[in-house]
This record gives structure tokens, C-alpha cells and sequence, in this order.
């Protein structure tokens, strides 16, 4: 029969609560959730916990056991040893209900602020046609089982409460993804949508939605850097840029943050001063990795480093640009990085990685 | 009275949240009404997201010659003409607007060739029929009707600056009692799991899509939520059930490793080449074809491996048997001492498909075997047993509008929850088209009962008190059983006792039991306070499913036949008489009442669709005599 192996689960609630041991029988074959079901039976039956198809199908039973966000119906017993001390606790970016159960409303709210499939218009019901290979890519995303498992992985909001309201999260990302490269959808402002009212641009790219997806959904390769790419192409590509302005093909594109409202590469002497879109000053770094800024210098790449939100090019009192380098105050064009950058460059916006390291 | 109750007013309150409830709620939204969608769990995690097959559509895209006869006549015959033929009919011509339907919703189903919709193979079905995404169909399903509910409330955003002016979801919310007026619905009363604050939802229409039973049996493919909750409110309302007896167990659910035991592997693992073997390596389906079947199924391993390239000229394996079929014979299998160590068969598709193949028809069915097993089914077989999966009866409703029969008005089921369409077995891939028709019908037609109304019903203050009462009382004792034990127990007796293979005796210590367990389950106690107490949930969801047990027991004992779902070893062949009889039970005060009632008689233009020899299998000698006379007139008027 079974062996006795240790646990440590969370309870408590809103108000606070810690970590308990329990001893509980574990047999071979087992899962997580199976050994909560059975704490439940025998020792604490008001323990709670969400769960619905124990087949890793409905993405009910998002926990962290030992820290890694997971299905604790999909996680195994026999992936652990024999004494290893098993702790579970509640998924930490979303507020605590009591034990193992959180309050994930933050995501139905973000899916009712997405928009819906737009369906093309004069094409009746039975009459779609597409091909297997075009539905294939939105099919990857359509997999998602909505455990939350990325949101609550993802660290612009994970220790960042303030950053919950801009940022839609992976979970939405594919979604916009999914929509834009659905073959019939007939809106086409999927990519832009993303990226000015779900906050796309305050991913970077750091993949930790990918490896916990439990459908292994490429989150981050398949949806959020394609979006990424095609709408820098749009935003930043001088010509395209100038088109739109001309020709007004993408009025949105005027909800860019205006010059000089909140300069890139914002420090937390700054934080909560502007408005709108700066949201993303704040507490520099997120502890989730908790690391100071030196320590992440010196590992490398400062994947958290703020980025500079999207912005409109200084325009004269008529409302055109400039003519940079004749109206110029000062002799020579102006800096590259932009007027407000000190030099030499603070430590934690550097983003550079010595070829020595690793 | 000091409790503090959230109270809200609706037009229409829909109870469940699974696939024919949001269908259901979306109809009623779009017929002007505002409503109210109760979900036991989170939006969108409702059981339907477990159905693997497809959605049944006499589309016609993969085989031309496919149409709503066709279906007809296979849900029929899948249903050993028990079923309510009405039902059957309104499913077959509808299903496939319905699916059509969800494409405008935004649905990406897997294609043919020329884009359309393709279709899959699936046991009972003549011809590819089921409209399917990989094996997720059901969570396609889900995310479809959840995604139109969003854009419904977009618009609603746009129209009145509200998301739920006209539909809101109340997720994590469980429905204990409904409130009548009269005989007619008032509203419904529950509470919310987060807080156990309770709720009172004033409304004269409420439509059930509670799903299933299945949390009554210890071997179940069914998640918690499934304690027959829309089966026991409608039995309290003084609606009807029927067809109690017929459970289907699902001939292939994983009996390895232990902890998921009753999980299901689809039936296109079948469809695509899979075969069923008992421990001594043979194929064994081949010696449990009934006479009924062997016209349309293969007698050689040849001729069966023929069919699955060659449709046409072949005929096909019995693996495709329909479902009580194949669960009978693997039982029969495991009983004489062929099964595997686990007590199971072994079902192989890794000796006859090669893995890429095996990956790309069947991606979840391989993700679920290799995370939660630890077994890879493009190397070894898997080990695979019978679990109770779907019940066929249900509230007796009718069967154009969806509302339930019985004294009560204003109530209305569709899918699990809902009896008749299926008859005694319903063939696979006809549950998901099932809640989109049904779900639709009902959700139009209690929109149209509620502007047929001279005036809203009163909910009387009285039964409100009685309600919170019944709710608070597991939580206010502290000398009863644990719900957990009392469940366990349940499950004992049910598994044991009212499972796969029936007997008399069985069946009358069933009901003695069942009765012992009435007392103590009147008195379950349990600990801790009324914020998500799962103990307490249990505890308040344990009288539904008892009462629904009960209903399951004695229709078990009172029908002395085999068809179907419904097996019993002393009266192992199907009775022409019985083809006739619908039990139906209902509430005679606390005690579960059983009458005889006849089957409706199908329409002459329908059973004409058959032919004289497959109905001689079914009906009694009077009821061929009608049909001769029948086939007499009509080519008589021909000949004239």
C-alpha cells in the first residue's frame, strides 16, 4: 500500500494565513490533486480547492506545488521523492478566496475587454470555407484551457498589482493572436489593438508563460512575437508611420503616448508622476526573481528593464514636425537618445550581456 | 430572519453553464430577455469541455449521401427505439444549423479538402458525421458559446454601458432550491461557493442544464458537479423524470494508474484504427456482435481492417459497436478472466498505426496518456475498463419546447439533464449536437412562455426561510456523518449494486440500502464556516443525488428486459414489450413514486425510413401488424 509523505499546504484566507504540515498516504500512480482529495476525506474537509475534470482538460486546479505554477491534476507523485517535504500553495498573482482557491475574475474581465470574433459579413452560416492548414494556426491557441497558469507566471503583473490594469496578460495575447489569424475574421485591428489596450508592449519576451502552459501552447514564439513584429513594422518604420499620418489609414494611431509625456527608460524617482499610459513607472524591479539591479546586470540580459512606451514624434506649434537639425536650438542633430538621457547610462538600463558570462 | 440574501430579478434563469445552458441562455438573450446563467463552476469549465468525439451533423461534407434520415435512423436504432422520436427527428434536421451556427460564433473546426467542415467515423454512425477539432471538440464547444455570451454582453456594453444589462454569469454559484408559486416557477434559490452568502433569483422561467449523475458511482468519467442537482430540483418542482434506468458506461475509460481511474479514452482511438484485446492477445469484439448488428459489421479481422480505407465496400470492424455493446463485451471479457492486472482489456492502436499518425489524429488523447500514465500509446496499448459516463434519462419534457412535464410551469431542461431523445443508449458525438438543438429550443421557448404571462409569480416568503434552513443545517449539527463518507457509501451501493450488470436481488438491497442511507444522509454534519467549504457543498448536494439514486434503483428493478444502458443478467434479452414502456418517476412527498407510461408512436413517414426486418427485431407482433397495414395503404395509394 501507500507510503506516508509530507505536505505543506497554505490556508487561510484574505486575511492572512501559513503554511500547515500534514502527513497524508500517497499510492503509487497518484497525482497531487489525488492526495488533496483524500486530506479533504480524512483530515481537513473544508479544505478548499478548485477542481472539475482531473484530466487536465478544464484548467480548474492552477496551484503552485513548490513554487512552480501547475495542474495539480497533471502533476505526478512519483515526480518527487520519497521524502521530499511537498508544499502547495494558492496561485499568487490573483487575490486569495481561502486555502488553494483565488479570486482569477481578473481574466474575465480581461476576456469581456477583448474584442469578439467580428464574423465576415455576407458569408451565411454553412457557407465558411477555410483550409485545414490556415484554421491550424488559430487551432493552436483554441487549445488553451484557461487555467491561468501563464497569467499568474507572467512577471508584469505577477508581483505588480498596479500593472493588472493596462496588461492583458498571455492568456489574451493568444486570443488577439487567434482573432487576427483567424482566416474570416473581418476586423483587422487585432495587432494594433494589442499593443495600444492590452498592454503587449510590456512583455518582454522572457517565456515564462510558455513553460508553464500545460497544453505547451509557444506562446511566446507563435502569438506574442509575431504580434510584436508586425506592429513595430507599423509603429516604427518611418515611411508607414508618415503614410498614416497622410493618409489617416489608422486613426488609433494618434492614442501614442505624446512626446516628452513620460520619457523612456523611467526610474522609480519618477514613479506614479505622469498619467495614462505610464502606468509602467513603478518599483523598478519585480521581486518576483528577487534580484537587485547590480545582481541582474551582472547575470546579463536585464530582461526586466522598463521599456519606453510608444511615442509621437515632437511636433511644431503647426502641428508638423520639425525640421530637426536646422531648427535646432543647440549646434549638431539632436541625441539619439533622446534629450532627457543622462549620461553615463544608469546601470539597470543597460541591456547588455558580456560575452564572458554563462 | 437575519440571513442577508443577494436578491436578483430575471426573465429567464438558466441553471448550468455548460454547453446547452449558455446555448440556451444565448436564445433567450437574443429573444429580448434578460437572463441569468448559473455555473456550478468558473465560466467555462463546464463538463462538456470533456466530450473528445465531435458534434453529430448530417452535414453530408465527407459522405454525400449522408442526410437527417440517416441520423434518424441511427439514433433509433442506437436507442433500441426507446427514444422519443420528436426529439430525435428535431435533432437530426437540426444539428446541422447548429453547428453551422457556431462558425458564426467564431468556432474553427478541422476541414475537408474543400474547406467545409469535416467529419469523423464514430461507433452507430452509418457515415462520417462528427464535426470535430482534434479530440477537443468539446472544449471548442464551450469556448465557442462562452466567447458569443462575451460579445452578447459587448454589445449590451455598447448599447447600455453595462456588460450585464441583459445576461450576467454567476459563476461558482449552486442552485439548492427552485421556488414554485403555485405551480408555477417563481425563481431559485442557492448560494455563492466563494462567500456562502446566499441568493434568491426572482424569475418566472427557469431552464435546467444541470448535466448528469455520474458523482453517484465510484468508476465515472464525471467531475464533481455531476450530483443530478436539475434532476432532484425538477423532481421537487413536481416535474417528471424518465428513463432512469439507462446509464451509459463508457466502454473505454482508463483503469490505469488508479488515480484516474474512470477517465475516458475517446472512441476515435477506435475509429482510427484502435482494437480491443484480452490478456490472451485476442481480438475479441468479433464473438459479441448481436443478431440485431451483423448485417453492418465485419466478420473477418480482414474485412474490418478493409473498412477503415474503404468504407464503401467493406464492412465495419465491431470495435464500432455502439456503446453498451462493446462495455458488455469487455466486461463479460474481465468476469470470464481475460483482463489485464488492473481488471481492464487492453485497447492497441501502437501495433497498428505508426506514431506520427498517432500524434496528429489523436494529439490530447496522447498528451493525457503520457502526462497522467506515464504511458506511451504509440508504444504500448492501454489499459481500459467500462465507467459510468452519461445518463440517457432525464426530465420528461416536451419534446418541441424543452418544458418539463409534470405539474409544474415555467421549467425547462435541455441536454444531460433532459430524458427522451436518447432512448436507452445514446450513440457518441449526439450528445454535443443534443445541447446545441435542445439548449436553443429551450432558451427560445422559455423566452416565449415568459411574454405569455399576465403576471410575474410571486415568491411566497415562506419557502425562502425553509430554504436557507435546509441549506444552513449540515453546518449547524455536529453529530452526523461526514458528506465524504456518506458519498463514499453511496457510490458503494450504486457501483456495487445498481452498475454495468443488474440483478434482482441486488437491486431490492440496493433500495434497502439506499433507504439507510436517506436517514443518515438527513443528518451529515460537517465543520468549518460557509466560506468554500467543499465539506459543506458535498453535504448539500448529497440529498440530490440520493434521491436521483433511488429513482435509477427502482426503475432498475421494475424494467425486467436488457436493452441499452440498462442490463440486467436475469432478463438478458430485449422484450418487445418493453420497447413500449417509459418509467417515469416522480415525488410523492418524500418518497419516489413509479409509473408506466407508453412510448409516443412514431410518425408513419418516419418509421416508413426502416425496414420490415430491422423492426421485427423491436417491435411486438400488434405493433408489425400496424406497420404492415401501414406499408398495405401506402402502395395501394401508389398503385391508384
Amino acid at each position: 500500500m501507500g507510503t506516508k509523505r509530507q505536505f505543506r499546504i497554505w490556508r487561510g484566507d484574505a486575511t492572512g494565513g501559513d503554511l500547515q504540515n500534514f502527513q497524508v498516504e500517497v499510492n503509487e500512480g497518484e497525482v497531487v490533486l489525488d492526495v488533496i482529495h483524500r486530506l479533504q476525506a480524512t483530515q481537513t474537509p473544508d479544505l478548499a480547492c478548485r477542481w472539475n475534470c482531473k484530466a487536465g482538460k478544464c484548467g480548474s486546479c492552477s496551484m503552485e506545488i513548490n513554487g512552480m505554477p501547475r495542474l495539480s491534476c497533471m502533476t505526478r507523485m512519483s515526480t518527487f521523492d520519497e521524502n521530499e517535504t511537498i508544499t502547495v500553495t494558492p496561485l499568487r498573482t490573483f487575490p486569495v478566496i481561502r486555502d488553494l482557491v483565488t479570486d482569477v475574475s481578473f481574466n474575465y474581465e480581461k476576456a469581456r475587454e477583448t474584442p469578439a470574433f467580428a464574423p465576415p459579413e455576407g458569408v451565411a452560416p454553412g457557407e465558411y470555407r477555410m483550409q485545414q492548414v490556415d484554421v491550424e494556426r488559430s487551432q493552436e491557441f483554441r487549445k488553451c484551457i484557461e487555467c491561468y497558469l501563464c497569467q499568474n507566471t507572467c512577471h508584469v503583473v505577477r508581483d505588480h498589482d498596479e500593472n493588472k490594469k493596462a496588461f492583458s496578460g498571455p492568456r489574451f495575447f493568444i486570443r488577439a493572436a487567434e482573432l487576427d489569424m483567424h482566416p474570416l475574421d473581418a476586423r483587422d485591428d487585432r495587432k494594433t489593438y494589442a499593443q495600444q489596450h492590452q498592454g503587449l508592449g510590456y512583455c518582454n519576451i522572457t517565456k515564462c508563460c510558455t513553460e508553464v502552459c500545460p497544453e505547451h501552447i509557444k506562446i511566446t514564439d507563435n502569438a506574442i512575437i509575431p504580434m510584436k513584429e508586425r506592429v513595430v513594422d507599423r509603429k516604427y518604420d518611418p515611411l508607414v508611420w508618415l503614410g498614416s499620418k497622410i493618409f489617416r489609414r489608422h486613426p488609433e494611431d494618434d492614442e501614442l503616448v505624446p512626446a516628452g509625456a513620460n520619457h523612456a527608460l523611467v526610474g522609480p524617482e519618477s514613479a506614479g508622476s505622469s498619467q495614462g499610459a505610464s502606468t509602467q513607472s513603478g518599483v523598478d524591479l519585480p521581486d518576483a526573481h528577487e534580484r537587485s539591479d547590480e545582481q541582474e546586470v551582472e547575470r546579463g540580459v536585464n530582461w526586466h528593464r522598463r521599456l519606453p512606451p510608444a511615442q509621437l514624434p515632437v511636433v511644431g506649434a503647426n502641428g508638423k514636425l520639425g525640421i530637426s537639425e536646422a531648427a535646432f536650438d543647440r549646434s549638431g542633430a539632436p541625441s539619439p537618445f533622446g534629450d532627457d538621457v543622462q549620461f553615463p547610462l544608469r546601470t539597470r538600463d543597460l541591456n547588455y550581456a558580456h560575452p564572458d558570462q554563462d | 430572519m437575519t440571513e442577508r440574501i443577494e436578491r436578483h430579478h430575471y426573465d429567464v434563469v438558466v441553471i448550468g453553464a455548460g454547453g446547452a445552458g449558455l446555448r440556451a441562455a444565448i436564445e433567450a438573450r437574443l429573444a429580448g430577455k434578460r437572463v441569468a446563467i448559473i455555473s456550478k463552476s468558473l465560466f467555462g469549465k463546464a463538463h462538456t469541455v470533456m466530450a473528445e468525439g465531435g458534434a453529430a451533423a448530417a452535414m453530408g461534407n465527407v459522405n454525400p449521401r449522408d442526410n437527417w434520415q440517416v441520423h434518424f435512423r441511427d439514433t433509433m436504432r442506437g436507442g433500441k427505439f426507446l427514444n422519443n422520436f420528436r426529439m430525435a427527428e428535431l435533432h437530426a434536421k437540426e444539428a446541422p444549423e447548429r453547428i453551422w451556427e457556431l462558425e458564426t460564433y467564431g468556432a474553427l473546426f478541422d476541414r475537408t479538402k474543400d474547406g467545409k467542415i469535416s467529419q469523423r467515423n464514430f461507433g452507430g454512425h452509418e457515415y462520417p458525421r462528427l464535426a470535430h477539432v482534434g479530440d477537443r471538440t468539446g472544449l471548442e464547444l464551450i469556448r465557442t458559446l462562452q466567447q458569443k455570451v462575451v460579445s452578447l454582453q459587448q454589445e449590451d456594453r455598447a448599447e447600455y454601458g453595462d456588460y450585464e444589462a441583459r445576461i450576467r454569469v454567476f459563476a461558482e454559484t449552486t442552485i439548492t432550491e427552485l421556488i414554485l408559486d403555485g405551480d408555477r416557477i417563481a425563481g431559485a434559490f442557492g448560494y455563492r461557493r466563494e462567500t456562502g452568502e446566499f441568493l434568491l433569483f426572482q424569475a418566472p422561467a427557469v431552464v435546467l442544464a444541470t448535466g448528469g449523475v455520474g458523482r453517484s458511482y465510484k468508476v465515472t468519467s464525471n467531475s464533481w458537479e455531476y450530483t443530478g442537482d436539475g434532476h432532484a430540483l425538477a423532481l421537487r418542482a413536481g416535474a417528471t423524470l424518465i428513463n432512469m434506468e439507462f446509464l451509459q458506461f463508457h466502454p473505454t475509460g482508463m483503469v490505469w494508474p488508479p488515480s484516474v481511474k474512470g477517465i475516458l479514452v475517446t472512441e476515435s482511438v477506435r475509429g482510427d484504427g484502435g482494437i480491443l484485446k484480452n490478456s490472451e492477445g485476442k481480438r475479441f469484439m468479433f464473438d459479441y456482435v448481436p443478431d440485431v448488428f451483423r448485417k453492418q459489421y465485419a466478420e473477418t479481422e480482414e474485412e474490418a481492417d478493409r473498412w477503415y480505407t474503404d468504407p464503401d465496400n467493406n464492412r465495419r470492424p465491431p470495435e464500432l459497436l455502439p456503446r453498451d455493446e462493446v462495455a458488455r463485451a469487455i466486461n463479460n471479457e474481465v468476469k470470464e478472466g481475460r483482463g489485464t492486472p488492473a481488471g481492464g482489456i487492453y485497447l492497441d492502436i501502437a501495433s497498428r498505426r505508426s506514431a506520427e499518425y498517432i500524434t496528429k489524429r489523436l494529439p490530447s488523447m496522447y498528451h493525457q496518456f503520457k502526462e497522467l500514465a506515464d504511458v506511451d500509446i504509440t508504444k504500448e496499448p492501454m489499459e481500459i475498463g467500462p465507467t459510468c459516463h452519461y445518463v440517457m434519462g432525464g426530465v420528461e419534457v416536451d419534446p418541441d419546447t424543452g418544458a418539463a412535464m409534470g405539474t409544474v410551469q415555467g421549467l425547462f431542461a435541455a441536454g444531460e439533464v433532459s430524458g427522451g431523445m436518447h432512448g436507452s443508449n445514446r450513440l457518441g458525438g449526439n450528445s454535443l449536437s443534443d445541447l446545441l438543438v435542445f439548449g436553443k429550443r429551450a432558451g427560445e421557448y422559455a423566452a416565449r412562455y415568459v411574454d405569455g404571462l399576465a403576471k410575474r409569480p410571486t415568491v411566497p416568503a415562506t419557502d425562502v426561510e425553509a430554504a436557507v434552513e435546509t441549506a444552513l443545517a449540515p453546518l449547524n449539527r455536529d453529530t452526523g456523518e461526514s458528506p465524504y463518507t456518506l458519498q463514499q457509501d453511496l457510490q458503494a451501493v450504486m457501483g456495487d449494486l445498481v452498475g454495468i450488470i443488474r440483478r434482482k436481488n441486488e437491486l431490492e438491497d440496493a433500495l434497502v440500502k439506499l433507504a439507510e442511507l436517506r436517514e443518515r444522509v438527513a443528518k451529515v454534519s460537517v465543520g468549518g464556516g460557509r466560506r468554500y467549504n467543499p465539506g459543506w457543498h458535498l453535504a448539500l448536494d448529497l440529498r440530490n443525488m440520493l434521491v436521483v439514486s433511488e429513482c435509477t434503483a427502482k426503475a432498475a428493478l421494475e424494467r425486467e428486459e436488457s436493452r441499452g444502458g440498462h442490463t440486467r443478467e436475469d432478463f438478458p434479452k430485449m422484450d418487445p414489450k418493453w420497447r413500449n414502456v417509459n418509467l417515469v418517476c416522480s415525488l410523492d412527498g418524500d418518497k419516489v413514486r413509479l409509473e408506466h407510461k407508453p412510448v409516443p408512436t412514431m410518425r408513419p413517414d418516419l418509421i416508413q425510413l426502416f425496414d420490415r426486418g430491422e423492426l421485427a427485431k423491436y417491435l411486438t407482433d400488434e405493433e408489425l401488424a400496424d406497420f404492415d397495414a401501414l406499408a398495405g395503404s401506402v402502395t395501394e395509394g401508389a398503385s391508384k
